[in-house]
């Protein structure tokens, strides 16, 4: 029997955008155990709710994470709504779920970008990059920032989009799927790519169930589960939506799974764009929340299922406020696919999960 | 094979011109929206510190007796709450950034001369008035004193 070693790897790694340590226990060139640790970058956001009015604090939320920051001042926000019984006009609702597609789109690019940079495919990194460089030009276009869009509010949104700006979204949208396609081919089709990916990192739908697996790391191993199926919102304005699931559970279909995603997410927006009514976009929010009530609610963000709850007190301030990000319910998961893999497919594994170590610690 | 697949785009990008640019010897485009920093009108502004209120940042300080107006840019995050609370629509958000700076400098805005003169003139104008309003209600109030003494002096009689 080979002796067993344990290699650190992480929090610094070129491959980690963001830190996270782990330890592997290795058999010769073969992991048999994954040990994960996290808590490098706390930053104590849910403390700071009993410091910050509620109205304000949606600027906080929003700075939970850096890709999915719309999706966080979105749930905290339909947290607060729901604590308070405050209804949010239609149109403020349509918005919203463009927004949030939008940013799912740019969220899946990036993922994409980055797995190709982690396999060494450089030339695919930055034509993906390249391309959601558009999906951020049209955040910057409609709420002015490209990354932290300051438009999600308590009772709405601040700033309506025109008919006719939507109309361009769409055509924009429409313009960068026929170079996405170009892209989707070279990561599904390609030997180089699929010689990476395809495999390796498997995970059955039993373990990811066991696991407690979420998002498109949980539908790759064939979990129907995807929280626009509640129809939440406007999402229950949607004709027909069926999750994006593969039951291959390898990095390959990790792969499958977002690139499908994105596809998706621009023909929700269509139709969103199709069919959205005129009115106001925001109700004003008045008073407090009461004295002991208390709120959940979930969103689906690019990474899987967030959940937030809040509880009142009575004053401006609330009492508490918990977020449970997709990558915290995704790491054990994670573990799980290291086990039994290739030293050298370490870093294409981690990747596969879409880790956001910033929101998990908050 | 690999370069086939990316093949048509990677030739596309060898002749078209260059995805990013060449900061910041080419200037960044903007669009009418892009949040890059607070402007006030200081001659439209009322002083009253509502938008101070409102921010999440503590970033605005306005003195409503010295007629000035005080942003940290570095504290500012953008985020239009002092612009949706603005009831004169003396805030705007401007589409350029803030030019980087090496110490932390607090912006004053305050208001103009002939502004500062007119409101000054209009402030004085008003206690003028005022204390005439207040005179002459002292007046009214002792004239009825007085009448209603001598009523009840020759009442008495």
């Amino acid at each position: 029997m080979a002796t067993r070693t344990v290699m650190p790897f992480g929090p610094q790694h070129p491959v980690l955008p963001e830190p996270v340590h782990l330890d592997l226990v290795l058999e010769d060139e073969r992991v048999v155990e994954a040990v994960p640790q996290v808590g490098f970058v706390h930053r104590g956001l849910e403390k700071l709710v009993e410091k910050r009015d509620y109205k304000h604090f949606v600027h906080v939320a929003e700075r939970i994470c850096g890709i999915c920051s719309f999706g966080h001042s979105m749930g905290y926000s339909q947290a607060v709504e729901r604590l308070m019984g405050i209804e949010v006009p239609e149109r403020g609702q349509y918005l919203r779920v463009i927004w949030h597609e939008l940013s799912r789109i740019h969220s899946h690019l990036l993922w994409l970008g980055l797995a190709a940079d982690a396999m060494g495919f450089e030339s695919l990194f930055m034509h993906t990059w390249r391309l959601r460089e558009h999906v951020l030009d049209i955040f910057e276009k409609t709420a002015g920032g490209r990354v932290i869009l300051s438009v999600c509010t308590p009772g709405g949104v601040f700033k309506d989009i025109e008919n006719t700006e939507l109309n361009a979204i769409c055509g924009v949208l429409a313009s960068l799927l026929e170079e996405y396609d170009q892209i989707a081919n070279t990561f599904l089709m390609d030997d180089s790519v699929k010689n990476r990916l395809v495999g390796v990192g498997y995970l059955s739908k039993q373990d990811a169930i066991n696991y407690g697996c979420v998002g498109p790391f949980g539908r790759a191993s064939g979990i129907e589960m995807d929280v626009r199926m509640a129809g939440i919102d406007a999402y229950s304005k949607l004709y027909d939506f069926r999750p994006v699931v593969s039951t291959e559970g390898d990095c390959y279909a990790r792969c499958k799974v977002r690139i499908e995603e994105v596809r998706q997410s621009i023909d929700i927006i269509n139709e969103m764009v199709g069919r959205i009514p005129a009115g106001e976009v925001r109700v004003d929010v008045k008073g407090n929340p009461e004295e002991g009530s208390s709120a959940v609610m979930r969103v689906e963000q690019p990474r899987g299922e967030a959940f937030y709850y809040v509880r009142g007190n009575g004053t401006k301030f609330l009492d508490r406020f918990r977020v449970r990000t997709p990558t915290s319910a995704n790491i054990p998961g994670m573990a799980g696919a290291l086990a039994g893999c290739d030293l050298a497919d370490v870093p294409n594994i981690i990747l596969t999960i879409d880790p956001c170590i910033s929101c998990t610690e908050r | 094979m690999a370069e086939f697949k990316l093949g048509r785009m990677t030739l596309k990008s060898l002749f078209s011109k260059p995805a990013t640019k060449l900061y910041p010897l080419e200037k960044p485009h903007f669009f009418e929206q892009t949040k890059g920093r607070v402007h006030l009108e200081p001659d439209s502004c009322r002083y009253c510190g509502l938008c101070a209120s409102v921010c999440p940042t503590q970033a605005l300080d306005v003195d409503r007796k010295a007629l000035t107006w005080s942003i940290d840019r570095f504290r500012c995050i953008q985020c239009r709450s002092c612009i949706e609370a603005c009831h004169e629509g003396a805030l705007s958000m401007l589409n350029h950034y803030t030019d980087p700076a090496q110490e932390r400098v607090v912006e004053v805005y305050e208001v103009s001369p002939q502004e500062r003169q007119r409101r000054e003139q209009a402030a004085a104008e008003k206690a003028a008035k005022a204390a005439k309003l207040k005179a002459e209600m002292a007046a009214k109030k002792k004239a009825e004193a007085e009448a209603k003494a001598a009523a009840e002096a020759s009442g008495q009689e």
